[in-house]
């Protein structure tokens, strides 16, 4: 694999042995690492120590503006050709209420689906990979220089990892 | 969100095995699935010339007789929303919950849901008979100057199965993307091209499981008022109006407990093959059905309690057009139609109280055919039943489907079924992500163990 920067990527079988790796190089200082997992883990996220996903902003605005153009959409195409239908006003709000409630869901859904795409992408660091840490391995990628490499690897090794290669 | 998986330490698959043994489900078809899909492909055939006939010759080859416009196309509408709802309650409500089962049945229940609602937009295309003016459903600016009737429950509608839609399949492939990267590392050939691309550049870091756990639980948060409000929004296609037999306030939770009702014994006929065939009973075990089987008394429960209900207020109004329709129903030109339903949503359902029923997978595969026959019934029965007899007798009259009509709604099953078969051979339909978040990760102190 090329196009990532050179440094040691260590695979970890045991969620601890990686938690620890995570918090020693944080205490080295290292903080542009990556760790990979094969499922979502509350402790891995808890020892690299993330702020809450900004993605969540996406969602509240999505819906706001799905409910924005909902009450929007409804009340000025019933002015712009006013119908008396049934004997309502002409814009009824109430019933109005459910085109709005869907398109908070909709464009709230699109949102937080684009917010997904938007942060991952920004936040996407290349780094080594291997195809293990999809399937059972834990694995983290520390970018450094030549120099530092042997004590970041034997930091793993002591963490408790499986293997620990240097990437060029 | 991982929640404590039943205590089985001696089976409990390890991470490589749900990879292996979810990976081993894809690849190319046996010689069973080729015949199947090829049966299926001929039945949609046979529902496409028949709507190619309608097309053609117009809306008079449907059985449409006065006063009874609305008939079986729209019956099977309402039946396949319906089946759609119970994969969002697995996928999204259980999820909100934190409920532990729901792993291993929720991805064939997701697409299930997603399939369902392709299937079932279909129908008021149909039903409209001009297919090809189907935009004005929409609000465009348009020669005409006009726009839709946002007070009418049938354009929202339009607005709640095309948002249904859409955010059901955004969140199956959302599902999708972790598995897909898992099966990307072991296929071969053209699929690992197409995992390559479905993949999205999935890799499992810690900034993607950042952004996407989050997003997970919101859309989770949305889909759950949403699947609430789209068969409310179904039933009120039917409430709004004064149609004896219809014009009923319970009518949005007895379509929304009869949809989940319906789409519980679907996921269930779908996951007895698909178990069998795929060899997946380490993962969708008999509790897993013991499960699906409380979900579908439960729902069944409300369901029998909203029949009841129905007739007794018929009775307890006093309005003499509201006990004449359901006195129809009952013992009218419809009864068998009426006792159809009464039997298999309401009767059988009760054999569900006998554990030895919820552990059977065979008795709960035909017991869940009978709720999907009974459910279409169902909505036959409050549609056309209540069209025929309205309140004045001259204006009566009497609905059968024409052939066109059990040709189409036959193709609708193969058109639902080839997407399934198509999804079942080419993507996971068990989360290898979900259930391996069940099962612990190993820690140091086994190693030593």
């Amino acid at each position: 694999m090329s196009g990532h920067p050179g440094g040691v990527l260590g695979a970890f079988r045991q969620i601890d042995a990686a938690t620890d790796a995570v918090r020693e190089l944080k205490e080295m200082g290292y903080e542009d690492f990556t760790v990979y997992s094969p499922v979502p883990n509350h402790e891995i996220e808890l020892a690299v120590g993330h702020k809450v996903s900004p993605v969540r902003m996406w969602t509240l605005l999505g819906g706001l503006a799905g409910v924005t153009t909902g009450f929007w959409m409804s009340l000025w195409m019933s002015y712009d050709w006013p119908l008396v239908v049934g004997g309502k006003p002409i814009g009824s709000v109430i019933p109005y209420v459910v085109i709005a409630f869907e398109l908070t869901v909709l464009f709230g859904a699109i949102a937080t689906l684009a917010g997904v795409v938007f942060h991952s992408w920004r936040t996407a660091k290349p780094a080594a990979f291997d195809g293990r840490f999809t399937d059972d391995m834990i694995g983290i990628f520390v970018p450094c220089r030549p120099d530092r490499r042997n004590a970041v690897k034997s930091l793993m090794e002591s963490s408790g990892a499986a293997e620990v290669r240097l990437e060029a | 969100m991982a929640t404590a998986a039943p205590p089985q330490p001696t089976t409990r698959p390890t991470y490589a095995d749900v990879t292996r043994d979810v990976f081993a489900t894809l690849g190319n078809p046996t010689k069973t699935w080729y015949i199947l899909f090829g049966f299926v492909l001929s039945v949609l055939a046979v529902g496409v010339i028949a709507l190619l006939y309608q097309v053609r010759m117009g809306l008079g080859v449907a059985g449409y007789t006065p006063p009874v416009m609305w008939g079986a196309y729209i019956a099977t509408f309402v039946f396949w929303v319906g089946i759609a709802h119970s994969g969002t309650l697995i996928s999204a409500i259980l999820y909100l919950f934190r409920s532990a089962w729901r792993t291993s049945v929720y991805r064939t229940a997701e697409a299930m849901t997603v399939f369902a609602v392709l299937t079932a937009g279909l129908f008021p295309l149909i039903h409209v008979g001009r297919i090809w003016y189907a935009y004005w459903l929409f609000p465009y600016p348009n020669q005409r100057m006009l726009w839709v009737n946002f007070k009418s429950p049938l354009v929202f509608d339009v607005f709640a199965v095309s948002t249904y839609l859409t955010v059901s399949t955004l969140f199956l492939i959302v599902g999708l993307i972790p598995d897909i990267a898992a099966i990307r590392e072991k296929a071969t050939g053209w699929r690992k091209k197409l995992y390559t691309i479905t993949a999205l550049g999935w890799r499992g870091t810690d900034q993607q499981w950042r952004h996407y756990t989050r997003a997970y639980l919101y859309m989770a948060a949305l889909a759950t008022p949403l699947v609430l409000s789209v068969h409310s929004v179904v039933s009120w296609d039917f409430a709004v109006s004064i149609v004896p037999g219809w014009h009923a306030t319970i009518f949005a939770p007895y379509f929304v407990a009869g949809a989940i009702y319906s789409g519980v014994a679907m996921v269930i006929t779908l996951i007895v093959p698909l178990r069998k065939a795929f060899k997946m009973e380490r993962y969708i075990r008999v509790e897993h059905f013991e499960n699906l089987s409380k979900l579908l008394l439960l729902t069944g429960m409300i369901v029998a309690y909203a029949y009841v209900i129905e007739y007794f207020i018929a009775w307890y109004s006093g309005n003499p057009f509201e006990r004449a329709s359901f006195w129809n129903r009952a013992f009218g030109d419809y009864w068998w139609a009426t006792w159809t339903m009464i039997t298999c949503n309401m009767f059988l359902p009760f054999f569900l109280f006998f554990q030895k029923i919820r552990r059977s997978i065979p008795a709960l595969f035909v017991l869940s055919l009978f709720v999907n026959l009974g459910m279409w019934f169902e909505r036959f029965v409050i549609i056309v039943v209540s069209l025929s007899f309205e309140y004045e007798p001259y204006a009566m009259g009497h609905y059968t489907p024409s052939w066109v009509e059990f040709a189409i709604l036959a193709g609708s099953f193969a058109w639902f079924f080839m997407w399934f078969l198509l999804f079942a051979k080419n993507f996971p339909t068990v989360s290898i992500t979900e259930v391996k978040e069940i099962i612990p990760l190993p820690r140091k102190k086994d190693a030593h163990a």
